[in-house]
């Protein structure tokens, strides 16, 4: 009778673990699908294999206060008149939207390297794609913790 | 007119890579933001940078950059260029609104 009594509780017990983990399992899914960044970087690529490597997003990877970050990309280019860098584009994971700052250069830019300051919503990874002038993207994911969050909750 | 900074190096040589940086002063409002009144704050930001060179005869575009919400209040962006002769650096940003505004800096070499 005890052990019967046992064997019910016990098996209930493991039931309610089991509905308990699965929510939590699914909502990680939900909340950071693992190829997003990759499926948006496709999307602005058009589809073109993107290396990583040549491009470095230079950022504190310990980040005190989200409201303004400062950042720089800069990207591994003699920026002569046949080799230079087209285009350089940023990416997070975690803002409200996912574009942050896109810049088109030329070969009068000398040096392939532009700064600024951005919002950052979360903890997140980021992501600096840049297109060479013989048609080759590359790129860089840099992983960042906030402690001090922007966007969401002022 | 909102106010602007424009940082260019005062007597670079010809022919050498110099930074460029730029400052504007304006609030970027993301439009995902909630107010006191429970509503959403509109969008207002300045969607658009940039740098054109004229040397006197010719006019040609160095930089263009295109800014989303996740840029910081008083949009900084720096960039560089080769200091190629004498001229006029003009600056154009565009954004939500009708916000136009546009500033000159000299760059003379040496």
């Amino acid at each position: 009778m005890t052990s019967g009594r046992r064997r019910l509780l016990l098996a209930g017990a493991g039931a309610g673990a089991v509905s308990l983990l699965r929510p939590v399992a699914h909502a990680q899914t939900l909340l950071s699908p693992p190829d997003e960044l990759a499926a948006l970087v496709k999307a602005y690529t058009q589809g073109a294999v993107v290396l990583p490597g040549k491009v470095k997003l230079d950022i504190s990877p310990l980040v005190d206060n989200g409201n303004s970050v400062p950042i720089t990309i800069s990207v591994a280019s003699p920026m002569s008149a046949t080799d230079y860098v087209k285009s350089i584009a940023m990416f997070n994971e975690k803002n409200p939207q996912r574009d942050v700052i896109r810049v088109l250069l030329g070969p009068r830019s000398g040096k392939a390297s532009v700064s600024t300051r951005i919002r950052l919503a979360n903890s997140q990874k980021l992501i600096a794609v840049a297109q060479l002038s013989d048609g080759t993207w590359w790129s860089h994911t840099v992983d960042v913790l906030v402690t001090l969050a922007a966007c969401i909750d002022i | 007119m909102a106010r602007a900074l424009i940082t260019v190096p005062p007597s670079p040589k010809k022919g050498d890579v110099i930074e460029i940086r730029v400052l504007i002063q304006h609030h970027m409002e993301t439009g995902f933001r909630v107010g006191a009144d429970g509503k959403v704050v509109p969008r207002d930001i300045i969607g658009k940078l940039a740098c054109q060179f004229n040397d006197g005869t010719t006019t040609e575009e160095i930089v263009s950059a295109e800014f989303f919400p996740a840029i910081a209040a008083n949009p900084y962006f720096t960039f560089n260029m080769i200091a190629s002769g004498n001229g006029t650096l003009t600056f154009t940003w565009e954004g939500d609104n009708g916000f136009s505004q546009t500033e000159t800096a000299a760059l003379k070499v040496t």
